[in-house]
C-alpha cells in the first residue's frame, strides 16, 4: 500500500503531464460529440420525424466495443491520435444524442402548439422555446458522456497514441501494480471532477422557470390554488 | 417620450375584421369522411362567434385552419376580405391572437418574458414591451408584481389570464380560442368568463371560440356555431335563434331540453318589467313582493318569484322601483318572442 502512495510522489511530473494530456483528449473528443450530437438531436426532435432512426443509430453506437472502433480504425487510417478521437466521439456522441433528442421531442407540445401559433419560425421555437426546456436533459447526457470518455481515454495506447494515463494502465511490467492503480485512480477522480463541474454549469445555465417546474412538479398539490380544498 | 402612436394604449389599436369561411372543406390524409365538410359562415366584425359540436365535430379544426396551423385544400377563408392563403404565414399568426386549453406558456421565461415574446420579435422597445406588459397585467387583472414570476408559480387560472394576456400583447384584430377555460375548476371558470366578458367590450375583437359546453357558449357568444359529426353545420345563429327555433332533432337536442329556460338566461329583467305604470302606482298590489336587480336574468328573476312563492317581483334599479314582474309576464317574454 505504502509503495501505490509513494508512487505519486515519486512520478509526479509523469502524472501530471499524462494527465494533462489524458484531459486534454477527453475534453476534445467529448467536445466533438457535442457539436456532433446537439444540433442533430435538436434538428431531429424538433421535426418529431426520424426517431426510430435516431434510437436504433444510438443502440448500435453505443453496443460497440471501443477496442473494436479502435481495430477498425487501424484498418481505415492507422494508429494515432484520430484513431483515438474517433473512437471516442463515437463513444460519446449517442449518449448526448438521444439525451438531446428526447429532450427537444418530450417539450410539452401545447407549448409549442401556443408558439407556433403566435406566429415563431421554427428556428425560433428550437432556440427560444425547445433547447432551453432541453438543457437540463441534454446536460445530464454531457456528463455521462464525459464520465465514459474520460474513463476511456487510456486506450490511446492500443490506438498506438502515447501519452495519456493509459501509458501506465497498460504497462503492469513497468511501472507495477501500485503505478497501475495511481494511474486508475487519477482517471477516476477526472471523471468525478469533470461531472461536478459540469453539474455546475449545468446549475447556472438552467433557467430558474424550469428549476420552479421541476420542484412544483413532485408537490403539485402543496402549491396553493384558487378554490382548492385544503389537503388535509 | 419616443412613442409616436398616437393613441394613449401602446398596443396599435387595430379595428377588428370580419372572418369569413367560404365552402371550406378540410380531410385529413388517409381519413374517409373529412373533418369539416363545406363550411360556409361569416364571423362579422368585432363579434364573438362559438363554436360547439360534439368530440370529433370539427371544431378544433375549423378554427386551425384560420391561422393555418393546419392546410385546407378547397374553399377560402378570408379575414377583413383578404385570403389568409395570399398572406405570410407568420405574418398572419403574429395578426392572430391565439390561446389554447393547455395554456402552453413557456416554463423558462417570466411572466414578462411571456407576454414580451412577438412585441420583442416584432422589434418594440424595451419600453413599449414594458408598459404593454404592465396594460396587459391590469387588462386580465392580475397584479404588476406577477410580471417577474415564472409560469410555475402560478395557479392554473392564473397562468390563463396570462395566456390571454400574451394573445392580446400585439392587439391583434382576431382571436382563435380552443376550450381557453375548460381545464379550470367552475369558480374560477365563471370568474375567468366574465372577465373574459368584460374585456370584450373594452376592446373590439373578432373571436373565435371553441367549446363544447352549450352554456358557455350562449354565455360567450354573439352567434354560435352547431356542428355536427362528420364537420356539417347543423345551425349557425344567435343564441336567442337556437334556442327558439332550433334547425333540426339534433340541434334542439344539443341545446338542451331546458332551452326555455336557457332563453331565460338571455334577456334581464330590465326588458320585461312594464314600463312606468308599476313605479307610478305607488300602492303596488305586490307591495310585499321581493325585489330583482333590473339587471339580473329573468332565469334569476324566475328562481326569485318560485323561492318566495310571491306572485310577483319587483324590479328594482339603484334602489329605486321600476315596476313588478308577474310570472306570466316571464312566460310571454320568452314565448312571445319565439314566435
Ligand atoms: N391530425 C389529424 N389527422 C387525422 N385526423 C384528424 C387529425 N386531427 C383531427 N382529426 C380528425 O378530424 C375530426 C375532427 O377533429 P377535431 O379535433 O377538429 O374535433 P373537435 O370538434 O375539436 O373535438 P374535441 O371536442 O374532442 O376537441 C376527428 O374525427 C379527428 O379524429
Ligand atoms: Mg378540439
Amino acid at each position: 500500500m505504502s509503495s501505490y502512495f509513494a508512487f505519486f510522489g515519486d512520478n509526479a511530473a509523469l502524472l501530471a503531464e499524462l494527465t494533462l494530456v489524458h484531459i486534454l483528449l477527453s475534453v476534445f473528443a467529448l467536445a466533438v460529440a457535442v457539436v456532433l450530437a446537439i444540433p442533430l438531436g435538436a434538428w431531429i426532435g424538433h421535426l418529431h420525424r426520424f426517431s426510430f432512426a435516431v434510437v436504433s443509430v444510438g443502440n448500435v453506437l453505443r453496443s460497440l466495443p471501443t477496442l473494436a472502433i479502435i481495430a477498425i480504425g487501424l484498418a481505415l487510417y492507422g494508429f494515432g491520435i484520430i484513431n483515438i478521437t474517433v473512437a471516442l466521439v463515437i463513444l460519446g456522441f449517442p449518449l448526448v444524442l438521444t439525451n438531446t433528442f428526447t429532450a427537444v421531442e418530450g417539450v410539452d407540445p401545447g407549448t409549442v402548439e401556443a408558439a407556433r401559433g403566435m406566429g415563431m419560425t421554427g428556428w425560433q421555437i428550437l432556440t427560444r422555446v425547445e433547447l432551453p426546456s432541453a438543457i437540463p436533459l441534454i446536460s445530464s447526457g454531457i456528463r455521462t458522456s464525459w464520465v465514459y470518455i474520460v474513463a476511456t481515454a487510456y486506450l490511446a495506447t492500443f490506438a498506438g497514441q502515447q501519452g495519456t494515463l493509459g501509458d501506465i494502465i497498460s504497462n503492469i511490467e513497468g511501472y507495477g501494480l501500485s503505478g497501475v492503480l495511481a494511474a486508475a485512480t487519477i482517471s477516476i477522480l477526472l471523471a468525478f471532477a469533470g461531472d461536478a463541474l459540469l453539474g455546475l454549469a449545468e446549475r447556472a445555465l438552467t433557467p430558474t422557470g424550469l428549476r420552479l417546474l421541476a420542484e412544483r412538479t413532485p408537490a403539485a398539490d402543496a402549491e396553493p390554488a384558487p378554490a382548492a380544498p385544503a389537503a388535509a | 417620450m419616443s412613442e409616436t402612436t398616437p393613441t394613449s394604449r401602446t398596443g396599435t389599436e387595430r379595428p377588428a375584421a370580419d372572418i369569413v369561411f367560404d365552402h371550406v372543406t378540410k380531410r385529413y390524409p388517409g381519413q374517409q369522411t373529412p373533418a369539416l365538410d363545406d363550411l360556409s359562415m361569416t364571423v362579422p366584425a368585432g363579434e364573438t362567434c362559438c363554436l360547439v359540436g360534439p368530440s370529433g365535430g370539427g371544431k378544433t379544426t375549423a378554427m386551425k385552419l384560420v391561422n393555418r396551423l393546419i392546410d385546407f385544400e378547397s374553399g377560402d377563408i378570408t379575414i377583413g376580405g383578404q385570403s389568409i392563403r395570399s398572406v405570410d404565414v407568420t405574418t398572419l399568426r403574429r395578426d392572430i391572437g391565439y390561446v389554447i386549453q393547455q395554456v402552453g406558456l413557456f416554463p423558462h421565461m417570466t411572466i414578462a418574458g411571456n407576454i414580451g415574446v412577438i412585441p420583442g420579435l416584432l422589434g418594440w422597445s424595451r419600453d413599449r414591451i414594458k408598459k404593454r406588459t404592465d396594460e396587459l397585467l391590469d387588462l386580465v387583472r392580475l397584479d404588476r408584481s406577477f410580471a417577474s414570476r415564472y409560469p410555475a408559480q402560478l395557479s392554473g387560472g392564473q397562468q390563463q389570464r396570462v395566456g390571454l394576456a400574451r394573445a392580446l400583447a400585439v392587439d391583434p384584430p382576431v382571436m382563435l380560442m380552443d376550450e381557453p377555460f375548460g381545464a379550470l375548476d367552475p369558480i374560477t371558470r365563471t370568474e375567468i368568463q366574465d372577465e373574459f366578458l368584460n374585456l370584450e367590450s373594452e376592446i373590439s375583437k373578432t373571436v373565435i371560440f371553441v367549446t363544447h359546453d352549450i352554456d358557455e357558449a350562449i354565455k360567450m357568444g354573439d352567434r354560435i356555431a352547431v356542428l355536427r359529426q362528420g364537420g356539417v353545420l347543423a345551425q349557425y345563429g344567435t343564441a336567442d335563434e337556437l334556442l327558439a327555433h332550433p334547425a333540426d332533432e339534433y340541434v334542439a337536442d344539443f341545446v338542451g331540453a331546458d332551452r326555455g329556460l336557457k332563453r331565460l338566461s338571455l334577456r334581464r329583467m330590465r326588458e320585461v318589467v312594464a314600463g312606468g305604470d308599476g313605479a307610478s302606482n305607488g300602492a303596488s298590489p305586490y307591495a310585499d313582493a321581493p325585489s330583482v336587480d333590473a339587471d339580473a336574468t329573468l332565469r334569476i328573476g324566475l328562481s326569485t318569484l318560485f323561492a318566495s312563492g310571491a306572485p310577483a317581483v319587483q324590479v328594482t334599479d339603484g334602489g329605486r322601483l321600476l315596476g313588478t314582474v308577474t310570472l306570466d309576464q316571464l312566460q310571454d317574454a320568452v314565448a312571445g318572442s319565439s314566435s
